[in-house]
């Protein structure tokens, strides 16, 4: 990522922790309610929105609830009045507004949530991994992770024209990871108020509970059968479903055009919109990773490559929709893929892992995949720690044995006393 | 490579178990002390297990009732009384003052 200098070159450049990155693109985006509930490492983003609608620099209703749930449900009514929304969770915030999230999707609403990740409990923790942001993947929002906090101020602002898009109607997750970027501070350039407001224009929303002259309920029982009426037709629970998913899937063409249509006004990309590369132009091995670990695993590559690989990273950015045929074009011809996972589905692997193989699945040239663990809970992942998983990689790619379970990398269990057997 | 295979059962919950004094002698972060005046307070004066109020109100549980079969008395912990002031606060005969503690 860059900093240049924007089209209508003027700079407004400010050193802003991530979460005040998320509020000011908040602001900027003229988000009109926030029902808001703190909670580690969120707060300060609604925090600062509470800070900008106090002093008038942002037009807006806060609400402040009893709780996640609560914040949820009240963003799933707003939307519904036709209002631009949106609010900021983590971790158990997150989970605790599980209930509402495929009521949000299923009715169409395009709410915005920022979500600085943080491990789920238990054990209690507050740092990062991105198990809170994989674990709500099958609920029906787009999902995008950033790897800086200029990415999380581009991100939200594209996110609500995504989101808004006719073709789309569907809600966002912007996550960025806990402390790492939450709370740590870079230059982030913030557009004129002007430009933003011709990149995005005021919410055209298909439902509209705050005009009461045409009475509507919104999302009553829904059979499992169509209505079939005289005076006209009605989709089944099923129908529903399926245009969510449809939406869903062509959201990817929406996706690509407002980044790059952001990229052509503001001078900002973020990749190809869908993932980053790094040196991996003539690389055979790939390492893939979202946000925090791909930010990592930059580290190694000097090393990596010294040793003569030609190894390059794929940072993701796009996790929902999953983009398997954007995957596939680029993996086809690969050698080797190393996953790093900053999350795990138990019982199972690392969800990269999994998710790429599954997408790679048939592929007349499909590399070899090795998923490692790493960094759960905030475990420190080390540039060794990277190095450590390539090597293994290549050493399970040599064997070509696939086993369907992930190595955790960097775990301290010698250190543990209590753990050391009698010979 | 032949690694020992780790019990990993050992590891369950995460569990805590309550100990004194984990975070140091927090009675070094005041210089306010109380200072008990026996006479004025009732329980001592009494002899008879009553009021209590300082005991019951103190945050960090500094306070520990001595009662004897002759006598009562009130021990006050200053390695960790933060020197809040409520026990002062609470007490319904001013028997507690709450006085600064200066280094000789």
């Amino acid at each position: 990522m860059t900093v240049t200098q924007s089209k209508n070159n003027k700079k407004h450049i400010k050193i802003l922790s991530g979460n005040h990155a998320a509020a000011h693109a908040f602001r900027q985006s003229r988000v009109e309610v926030v029902s808001a509930y703190p909670i580690t490492p969120q707060s300060p983003v609604v925090e600062k929105i509470s800070d900008f609608i106090a002093n008038g620099e942002l037009d807006a209703k806060f609400l402040m609830v009893e709780s996640e749930h609560s914040a949820a449900a009240a963003c799933c009514a707003a939307s519904a009045t036709g209002s631009r929304v949106g609010t900021a969770t983590s971790a158990h915030g997150l989970e605790l507004m599980y209930e509402m999230l495929p009521w949000a999707s299923g009715n169409r609403l395009p709410i915005v949530i920022n979500l600085a990740t943080r491990a789920l409990g238990g054990p209690w923790s507050v740092w990062t991994d991105h198990q809170d942001f994989v674990t709500i993947r099958d609920v029906g929002w787009i999902q995008f992770f950033c790897e800086d906090n200029q990415e999380i101020y581009d991100t939200n602002i594209q996110a609500f024209k995504i989101a808004e898009d006719p073709r789309v109607f569907l809600p966002a997750i912007v996550a960025y990871d806990g402390y790492i970027l939450s709370h740590t501070q870079m230059p982030v350039q913030l557009e004129d108020q002007d430009a933003i407001d011709e990149f995005l224009p005021p919410l055209q929303h298909h439902l509209n509970l705050s005009d009461v002259s045409t009475p509507v309920g919104v999302d009553p029982v829904t059979t499992p059968h169509v209505i079939i009426r005289p005076e006209g037709t009605a989709p089944g629970y099923y129908e529903y479903r399926y245009a969510l998913q449809k939406s869903l899937e062509n959201s990817i063409d929406i996706i690509l055009e407002v980044h790059d249509d952001f990229a052509k006004k503001f001078g900002r990309s973020i990749g190809n919109g869908i993932y980053k590369t790094f040196m991996t132009e003539d690389a055979d091995i790939i390492i893939f990773a979202m946000g925090s670990v791909a930010s990592q695993a930059r580290t190694a590559l000097k090393k990596l490559r010294a040793e003569g690989l030609k190894i390059g990273i794929v940072s993701l950015r796009l996790f929902r929709p999953f983009p398997a045929k954007h995957l596939r074009e680029f993996f086809n011809g690969k050698k080797t893929v190393i996953v790093f996972d900053r999350d795990i589905g138990y019982g199972y692997e690392g969800v990269l892992s999994y998710e790429l193989k599954a997408a790679l699945y048939g592929l007349k040239e499909a590399p070899f995949i090795k998923g490692f663990i790493v960094g759960l809970g905030g475990r420190d992942i080390t540039t060794e720690n990277i190095i450590e998983g390539v090597h293994k990689g290549l050493e399970a790619a040599k064997t070509g044995e696939i086993i369907h379970t992930c190595d955790f990398i960097g775990l301290r269990l010698d250190e543990l006393d209590f753990l050391k057997e009698d010979d | 490579m032949t690694e020992k295979k780790k019990d990993y059962q050992k590891i369950l919950a995460s569990v805590q178990k309550p100990v004194i004094g984990e975070a140091g002698k927090t009675g070094t972060w005041s210089s306010l002390k109380p200072e008990l005046d026996e006479e004025k307070c009732i329980p001592i004066r009494s002899g008879k297990p009553a009021c209590f109020n300082c005991w019951l109100y103190c945050p960090e549980a500094c306070i520990e009732k001595v009662v004897k079969e002759d006598s009562i008395t009130l021990k006050i912990d200053y390695d960790y009384c933060k020197g809040c002031g409520i026990c002062e606060e609470e007490c319904p005969a001013k028997a507690i003052k709450m006085v600064e503690i200066r280094p000789e």
